[in-house]
Formats: structure tokens, sequence, C-alpha cells
């Protein structure tokens, strides 16, 4: 599967296919890897995502010596080298860094398209969290937009837990 | 520092879906750039081979091309990244003092699976996998980023496409030489904002090889060796979170090193040509702003005033860039080859003329996470 159609390369991208290639094919032997994996998510994640599927609320942790302070938790601060100790809880609302409207489909992506990635800084963290964005006209969404977390119901204690972010109405 | 040299290059034609399997791509490199240093398998005595198991399909992928790249009986060892960084393990293995002529191949093919699921295995399986996240997708991050803080337009990016597309007809090995105009880019089919079909660089298939060699040596087998004036590496944040994606501070820190070396004070002015890693036709704007080219936000401007044309100031991807031909892995080591190709002065129609100073550039990870800049010279 790839994300181009092989018509559209043809006439866009100069490929010239010969007549006599449209009835042959290349002999070919067909790979089925499939190797399942079970990660750890480690001491931060699990307090992290415990946080999020049982009280939605999200957590970050802040570098004693720089300050940073970041979401997703982490143990040691990538910036000085420093070991992270303080756990601080950090906003569900947050303002959108970048976007991007997904146009084109594949098997790996969580909604079907077009959808939107956003990179949201959330108040009070140093760094940003990359989600999807959800309840948005998808033309309508600029960078410096303030967006909310939206948890799902069922939470299982993964980051889809936060179902998307979506635009914040604010008062 | 001794001084090392390059003193032979090979390179494939790269293409998708290719019929050559990655033994016998290997093979043709290692082959064309023994040739052009004029010496054989048996003058080579270490092989540093570049692969990715993931693009394989295969675990421990570089001992399966041992054979293709003659290391039988020899040291041979793997990175697992971009060819720019594999040359530069292989620099500094001659550096050394234990190594003598260094081969270094790298291969990659494209075609043969599914660039969307590993490049989206490149992200972080916990908290961002499974969102479905991918090069494209991504990299269309950084360019809204990019273009929102520093104004810059579709347009702008467009004309990259347009520019190194036109290059790419005056290089045989190129994947994707076309006459294209800014709006066949901008009418291309959307893939993810900004980034259209023709901003995005192709799926490919091809090898590359480069034989590096000690001064003391060099001046022995080869007539011609390029000199290795000056290199610079630096790595950033892994997460794309982590970073404000339109500054290239890592880049900007292995140029700085890079230009120190090599005493360059001024790059715009004293380097001659530049083949960078235009993955998407809006890194290669992004990327000569990491370069020092022009200042933060003005990389718009050098497309615009004609500046990295062919005939301008500092062509940039004389050979069609990474937009004309993707073999990932294999790409940052083919611009050093082109880079040599351009100080030797048998870049053939690509040539600019009298380049005394390339400058060749990598990248590796996510949006350039890390970046390898190398100057070459006479
Ligand atoms: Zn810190």
């Amino acid at each position: 599967m790839t994300i181009y159609i092989k018509n559209e390369i043809d006439l866009k991208r100069g490929y010239k296919t010969m007549d006599w290639k449209e009835d042959v094919k290349e002999m070919v032997y067909q790979g089925r890897i499939k190797v399942p994996y079970t990660w750890s998510v480690g001491e931060v994640g699990s307090r992290f995502f415990i946080e999020l599927r049982d009280k939605k609320k999200i957590w970050g942790d802040k570098c004693p010596r720089c300050g940073t302070v970041f979401v997703p938790p982490r143990k040691v601060c990538s910036k000085c080298y420093s070991n992270i100790g303080e756990w601080v809880e950090v906003g569900t609302k947050g303002t959108l860094l970048t976007f991007t409207v997904v146009r084109y489909k594949n098997n790996l992506q969580s909604r079907d398209a077009p959808f939107a990635y956003g990179i949201i800084k959330l108040d009070g963290a140093d760094t940003g969290l990359l989600h999807l964005l959800g309840e948005v006209d998808l033309e309508q969404i600029n960078i410096g937009m303030r967006v909310e977390a939206v948890f799902g119901e069922d939470r299982k204690g993964e980051i889809l837990d936060i179902k998307y972010f979506r635009p914040l109405k604010e008062a | 520092m001794e001084r090392v040299g390059i003193i032979g290059v090979g390179q494939t034609k790269y293409e998708r879906e290719k019929r050559e399997t990655f033994g016998e791509m290997v093979y043709e490199v290692v082959k064309k750039a023994l040739d052009d240093a004029g010496i054989t398998i048996e003058d080579i005595d270490n092989v540093v081979t570049v692969s990715n198991d993931f693009w394989d399909g295969r675990t421990i992928s570089c001992m399966a091309v041992a054979d293709a790249s003659g290391a039988y009986g020899k040291d041979t060892s793997t990175v697992e990244g971009d060819g720019a960084f594999g040359a530069l393990y292989g620099l500094m293995r001659v550096l050394s003092g234990a190594y003598n002529n260094t081969l270094v191949v790298a291969h990659c093919k494209g075609s043969e699976s599914y660039s969307s699921a590993i490049t989206n295995a490149a992200f972080d399986p916990i908290y961002e996998r499974i969102l479905g996240i991918d090069a494209i997708t991504s990299s269309a991050l950084q360019a809204k980023r990019y273009m929102t803080k520093y104004l810059l337009n579709e347009e702008q990016f467009a004309k990259v496409s347009v520019k190194n597309h036109k290059n790419a007809k005056n290089n045989p090995f190129a994947q994707l030489p076309l006459d294209i105009t800014v709006d066949d880019v901008l009418n291309s089919r959307m893939l993810s904002d900004p980034i259209k079909l023709l901003d995005a660089s192709p799926i490919s298939d091809g090898a590359a090889a480069i034989i590096l060699s000690a001064e003391r040596q060099a001046k022995e087998v080869s007539q011609n060796p390029v000199w290795i004036k000056g290199v610079g590496y630096c790595s950033d944040a892994y997460r794309i979170g982590d970073r404000d994606l339109a500054e290239p501070n890592s880049l900007r820190r292995a140029a700085k090193d890079a230009y120190k070396m090599a005493s360059i004070e001024n790059p715009l002015k004293e380097i001659d040509v530049a083949e960078v890693y235009d993955a998407f036709s809006y890194q290669e704007l992004l990327w000569m702003e990491g370069l020092n080219f022009c200042r933060s936000g003005e990389g718009g401007k050098l497309i615009d005033e004609g500046v990295t044309e062919m005939g301008g100031e500092l062509p940039v991807n004389p050979s069609g860039g990474v937009i004309s031909a993707h073999p990932v892995l294999v790409a940052g080591l083919t611009r050093i080859i082109e880079a040599v190709l351009q100080i030797r002065g048998d870049a053939e129609k690509r040539q600019v003329p009298n380049a005394e100073i390339a400058l060749a550039h990598g990248i590796n990870g996510m949006c350039g996470q890390s970046h390898c800049v190398w100057l070459l010279g006479k």
C-alpha cells in the first residue's frame, strides 16, 4: 500500500510505462512479518496514564535545575540532564503550536481523513504534546488557537484516553 | 589532523521498484566506486555498511550485504541512519589511524515496503505512534509552524520543487526529472497541509558508495582525491513536541562546527555549491537558514531572488536533490557523492563552473532531529 496512486504518478511525475509491462509482473516474494511488542510505559508513564485514566488530569514533571516542565513527563531532563522528581499538574487547556489537516488515508491513522493533528502547549507546560484535533472546522484552525482536551468515556490508561483537543469556547 | 580524501564514488540510478536485489545494488555501487578510485577490493581494509532493519525487513540487515560489499575477511560494521553519518563513521575510522582505505556503502528499497508504517514506527510507541503520525504528517506540522512563524508562503515552497525537478533533468541518476510550474505544484493533490504531492519526495530504491582514504594512502592510489575540509554534526530533542520546529538548532550547531573546521567565515560567499536534504520542498529553505546562508526566516528570499538556482550565487541541489530521488539512508551519501563530482569537475550537465568548495548535508530522525554537514574541496 502506498500513498500514491499509480496512475497519478504516471501523469504528474512523468513515469513512462511501456505497453508490454502492463501485462507482466515482476517476480516477487510477499513477506509476512508481524512481530508483537509489549512495551513497559515505565514509572513516570504509569503515573501519567493512571492520572489520565482515573481522574482525567494531565500531569507533567518539572526539572529541579532548569525549571522546564515536560509533558509527557520523563525521568531525566533532556536539556540539562538532571533527574526529575517533582510532579506538576498542567492544564487540560492549551495553545496550538502548529497543526496539519491530513488529506490522505492509510490504515495506521486512528481516524478517517480528512482530520487534523496538532502540537499543543498545555497551560503550565514548556513542551508541546502531539495529538489529534476534533470538533473543529478543518478550514478554520489556526496557530495560537486555544484548545481543550476532550476525554473518552471508556479510558484504558493510554494516550487516546484524551480523544482529541477541541477549540476552547472561552467565556 | 591528517587530511582525509574521498578517492572513489558510485551510485545507482534511483528508481521506484528497481528489479535489482539489495545485494545487487550494493555490488553495483561498490564496483563503480572501486573502478572510480582505480583500486580493487583487496585494497579496502574495512567496510562500513548503512542499512535499517525496518526498511530491509530483516534483522541485522547489514550482514546480508557483507558479501556484496566485499567485506568477507575484513573488518565490517554498520551505521543505522543516514549515509552522511555512515561516512562520518568511516572518516573517524580512517582518522583513528587503525584503518586505511575505507568503503562506505548504503542501500535502501523504499518501494518494497510501506513507507508510512516504517516512518510511523520512528515515533514513540507509547505516546505518539497510535495517532498514526508519519514522515509526511510530521513534516507538515513543521512546514506549517515554519511558514506561520516567519510568514513564508506555499508559492515559495513550490519554487523549490520546480527548481530541483528541473535540475534533475541534468542528472542521469535522478528519479524525477520534471518540467513543472509553480501552479502544477500548487494544484497537485494535497497530502497534509501545506504539503502537496509535488512538495514531497518520491519513494525510491537505490544504493551509493564512497571510498575514504587518509592522505598517506590517497595520493598513492588516486590522481584526484577530493579533500574533506570540515565536518559538523549535532542532534536535537527526539520528540517533535520538545522542539520549536521552525528553528533548526542542531543544524546551526553542525554547520558552525563544520565552518570553523574549514575556516569558512561567510558561507554564502565562500561555498560554491550545496547539496542539501530536501525531503520536502520547505526543508531546503529551512536548512538554508540552519546552514547560515541567510538569517532566520529569510529562506524564502533566497528562492525568490534566484540565489539558489543554477547560475545563482549559490546553486543548491544541482542534482535535483532529495525531492527528485529519495532512497532513505542513501540520500545523504548521495549528497556527498554529488559534492565530490562538483569539486572534481565531473558533474557533467549539472556542473557548477569552477566549484572549489562544496557543501553536502544529511539528516537523521524526524523533522531534522540531527544533521551532518560536510565541506569538500580541492
Ligand atoms: Zn533541566
